[in-house]
């Protein structure tokens, strides 16, 4: 089996698995945009990240928190939680909800959940590898709609002025946000000319082509952060679900949930 | 834990709690190989102008962008660095009040923020920098320690206390100015959360923090002329507060509470929910900030017109006690 198809299978499997564990809270959960940052995680935790929960190596910070079942699910894929502790989410008292909260057993770096805060987050990790001249990689995804907020931009300058060239963020473009579509100004290219204009190595990719995500994200610049702009598709997968904001926070019935597995 | 010793009280006293700032730092650096000093564009305010020159790599300012300030330095915190960073007191307890609230509070990350200039020693720079309601929004978020010198011995040993022991997130109020009044002519005993009896008394318990301690003796000794013998406690950590604080009250019929802040939510808040979580019996005056944007003007002036100097305070304790 080639690599392309290996990571295939594993992006099925964590979008069944999220699925799956939304089915089983019997609450409304985050599903369309955790959904869209599938194929990413995969990559990333398949390929990319160099992860060591005993000593922390390469890092990912998810700044988007509403896309925590989709990092719930590659976590579980990749055998860092169990299947009984996957199905804590979203249950009384569970360390497993709607938005993530720090835990270094199972690797989750950030307590997330107030958007724009994961990015100045990572610069204070990344500018201490530095200052240890580490050599390791800081990840941070962030979502189209969260780069409304202002302190993405105080955390740009910061990156840049800083010349973090072990930081790179992922700016998952899914085009919508909570209430419907993300305005004109801020679609993928957009986004990709401001992430430009303040001095971010930047490249545009197909957030869900696996063959061009294994490239994008081992592209590095010396003493310059990178932002890899992702176009993406809310939901993707399902095709019920795609592009269709009402499961950004959403409920799944037992009948739902197998429909969306037979599109799968 | 290395020893800091008051030794120049006097010198320190004129130079105020800012400049201080700057030299206690420059004196921890020397022994603290983890620390970081971070400041949003308010470095030379800080009094960080020496340290910058001598150790360029424990220092970082990020700009004006103070939600980003916190970010920055909560990751630094949990790389294992010893982070101290620096902004007026709004900035830091409003303007980023929510990073505060996620970062320091939620993720328990050992920041400690240097609120500088705070209750109106800002001046004529106005109430859009003057420090009023920030213990309220501070003491509200869980985790966070609040920390609020007498004067700039007092910052010192707190200083020290925060840079080499592990006592998690804090929040460090600095009032006054220089030439400011001093509380501690000489090296004293200060432990983390253990209020301070300055004077012991009978008449009335006199509860002050900040700028307003050395105003409460003031106005102690004006009340002694007149016979009446209060009892003086500086409160330099109002959170976590010192539970011993209850037995306190109950030995005293009166009780006023002083601060260079809002009477909403400070120390005469925290008080008051002791006295009503122990259902004591007493007479009760918070001396404060009023609940209003008040004038501007020099320090001096505003302390007047708020009716906290020593003076006033007095006059205002003797129509209480009437009452």
């Amino acid at each position: 089996m080639d690599e392309i198809e290996k990571l295939t299978n594993l992006a099925k499997k964590m979008r069944k698995t999220l699925l799956e564990t939304s089915l089983n809270s019997k609450e409304p959960s985050h599903i369309g945009g955790a959904l869209s940052i599938v194929d990413i995680l995969a990559v990333l935790y398949n390929n990319i990240l160099n992860i060591n929960l005993d000593k922390p190596a390469d890092r990912f910070i998810l700044s988007k928190g509403h896309g925590f079942l989709g990092l719930l699910s590659v976590l579980y894929c990749q055998g860092y939680i169990s299947k009984k502790k996957l199905m804590t989410f979203q249950t009384n008292g569970s360390e497993f909800i709607a938005h993530p909260i720090e835990n270094p057993r199972y690797g989750i770096e950030s307590s997330n959940g107030s958007l724009g805060q994961g990015l100045s987050f990572g610069i204070g990790i990344s500018l201490a590898y530095k200052k240890k001249s580490r050599k390791e990689f800081v990840y941070v995804l962030v979502g189209d709609g969260e780069c409304y907020e202002g302190s993405i931009w105080e955390a740009a300058i910061s990156a840049t002025e800083l010349e973090l060239g072990n930081l790179t963020v992922i700016v998952d473009c899914n085009g919508h946000q909570n209430d419907g579509s993300i305005g004109k100004k801020m679609n993928y290219e957009n986004l990709k000319n401001k992430w430009e204009g303040f001095g971010w190595n930047t490249v545009l990719c197909d957030g869900h082509n696996i063959t061009e995500l294994l490239n994008v994200l081992k592209i590095k610049k010396k003493n310059t952060p990178t932002a890899i702009i992702a176009k993406t598709i809310k939901g993707k997968g399902i095709n019920f679900m795609e592009n269709n904001n009402n499961w950004h926070h959403g409920r799944l019935t037992r009948n739902l949930f197998e429909e969306a597995i037979k599109s799968l | 834990m290395n020893k800091f010793k008051i030794t120049d009280p006097r010198q320190w006293s004129r130079m105020g709690p800012r400049a201080m700032f700057g030299q206690f730092m420059l004196e921890i650096a020397k022994n603290n190989n983890k620390l970081m000093v971070l400041s949003a564009d308010l470095g030379r305010s800080s009094g960080l102008d020496r340290f910058k020159n001598q150790f360029p790599e424990k220092y970082l300012s990020v700009g004006i962008s103070e939600q980003n300030l916190i970010g920055v330095a909560a990751g630094l915190a949990k790389e294992g660095y010893k982070v101290f960073v620096t902004s007026f007191a709004p900035f830091l307890s409003m303007r980023a009040s929510e990073q505060v609230r996620m970062n320091l509070g939620y993720m328990n990350l050992p920041v400690n923020m240097v609120a500088l200039g705070s209750g109106v020693s800002m001046g004529y720079l106005g109430n859009s920098h003057f420090g009023l309601e920030d213990i309220a929004i501070m003491r509200a978020i869980p985790n966070i320690n609040i920390s609020s010198p007498a004067d700039c011995g007092e910052l010192g040993k707190i200083l020290y206390e925060y840079a080499f022991k592990n006592l998690g997130p804090s929040y460090i109020r600095l009032t006054g100015i220089p030439n400011s009044a001093l509380v501690y002519d000489k090296d004293y005993n200060y432990a983390f959360k253990k209020f301070i009896t300055l004077k012991k008394g009978k008449d009335l318990l006199i509860l002050s923090t900040g700028s307003m301690v050395s105003e409460s003796l003031k106005a102690s000794k004006i009340l002694d002329k007149e016979n009446i013998n209060c009892e003086i406690i500086n409160i330099h950590t109002l959170k976590p507060i010192d539970e011993k604080i209850v037995n306190l009250l109950k030995k005293f019929r009166k009780v006023a509470t002083i601060e260079e802040h809002s009477v909403i939510g400070g120390l005469g808040s925290i008080i008051a929910e002791k006295i009503a979580k122990h259902s004591i019996k007493c007479h009760f005056l918070t001396i404060g900030l009023p609940d209003l944007f008040g004038p501007t003007g020099t320090y001096d002036y505003l302390i007047d017109y708020h009716g906290l100097n020593g003076g006033n305070i007095a006059k205002k304790i003797v129509n209480f006690l009437k009452k």
